[in-house]
């Protein structure tokens, strides 16, 4: 009995308090910081981004996620020529074995197609990434400021300037 | 003679090619020390434009002429290089404090079609209280685009249901007298924009 309330209330703890979605460890990834910007009501779409660090020796791939708050959920990169931002579809990203892929701004990102509705700041994103080898993996994305450059519980900045995503992933 | 002339008006041209290109080459060099910040820009870029603004209201460049502008163009269905442009914009403002009270922001839409004033009025305020959202017809965008320089152009993707924007990413920063004083690229922190803003205030308030 005591052990359900127990159940009961540390769930509720972590429904109502964002904070605690910041880091998901499974055996091989480290998630950390995912995070989303709010949204207008006319907008159906918003990106997700974090940073996916391998532990150990051995690379994985992120080769798609879901969302029951998107239609569809793709992965995107944006690269920059002369300029101008092109942002396109990628079949996947890579986490190098003892490193990390960094979805940010400017870069890899996981797009939410047909928004069911919108991002409100301070409430979380489910999400389901799947990777090549370690198979599903359930996160939370916080929701912050629309105009946000980074998770606010970020320790470094995930904005570096470098639209290209020179950031340790890369696509196929 | 005659078979000089050929040669003296072959000289003629390759020495009047040369002074032309000779003073394209120093018109386009940055001066030394430039007191302002951000990129030089030719001066041919930016002039009028009859638009539309999130409120419905006809919004002519004129009327932000005395004080400073920030003009971003980009589109609303944009999750990535738009948001973060414009909360940069946003922050740069706030870092120049109440110098920041002198400068309006602008996002010109460069995807008409979907944002209406409608769409635009729920969209700015997320950034900041004060950002203008300004659309037009296709033509008027077009124009306001091509006297700023801005490359933009659809893309469809065959597994989306809508389409997006290949476009240009940059900030220009317009004086009080509706030239564009400066351009900033993708990337620009706010604190560098803001130090520019600055400077520009200052090089205006000496002269």
């Amino acid at each position: 009995m005591i052990s359900r309330f127990v159940c009961v209330f540390l769930s509720l703890l972590f429904l109502s308090s964002p904070v605690w979605a910041h880091e998901e460890k499974s055996e091989h990834l480290t998630i950390s910081h995912p995070w989303s910007r709010a949204t207008a009501p006319s907008q159906k779409v918003g990106a997700v981004f974090m940073t996916i660090k391998t532990n150990g020796n051995r690379s994985d791939r992120l080769i798609g996620a879901q969302s029951p708050d998107a239609e569809t959920v793709q992965i995107h990169n944006h690269t920059m020529d002369n300029g101008v931002m092109r942002m396109r579809r990628v079949d996947a990203v890579t986490i190098p074995a003892d490193g990390e892929a960094v979805l940010a701004p400017g870069g890899f990102h996981i797009m939410l197609i047909g928004l069911k509705a919108p991002l409100f700041e301070e409430t979380v994103i489910p999400l389901t990434l799947v990777f090549e080898k370690a198979g599903k993996v359930e996160i939370e994305a916080v929701v912050e400021a629309a105009g946000a450059r980074q998770a606010t519980g970020a320790t470094k900045p995930m904005m570096d300037g470098k639209p290209d995503g020179q950031h340790g992933g890369h696509n196929r | 003679m005659n078979r000089k002339l050929p040669i003296i008006v072959v000289t003629f041209v390759v020495v009047v090619f040369a002074f032309g290109a000779w003073l394209n080459l120093r018109v386009a060099e940055p001066p030394e020390n430039t007191p302002v910040g951000g990129m030089v820009v030719n001066v041919n870029i930016g002039g009028p434009f009859d638009l539309i603004d999130h409120t419905g209201a006809r919004m002519k460049d004129e009327s932000l002429r005395g004080k400073y502008a920030l003009i971003y163009f980009g589109y609303t269905f944009c999750p990535d290089v738009c948001p973060t442009e414009l909360g940069e914009i946003a922050v740069a403002l706030d870092e120049l404090g109440e110098a920041g009270e002198q400068v309006t922001p602008v996002m010109i839409t460069i995807d008409p079609e979907r944002d209406t004033p409608e769409v635009l009025a729920e969209y700015v305020p997320l950034f900041h209280d004060r950002l203008v959202g300004l659309t037009g017809t296709d033509a008027e965008i077009k124009d306001v685009a091509e006297k700023y320089r801005v490359f933009y152009r659809r893309f469809e993707d065959p597994s989306f249901t809508f389409y997006l924007m290949d476009h240009t990413s940059f900030v220009y920063l317009i004086d009080p007298k509706g030239a564009v004083a400066s351009m900033f690229r993708y990337g620009t922190l706010p604190e560098d924009m803001a130090d520019a803003i600055r400077q520009h205030m200052r090089a205006r308030a000496d002269s």
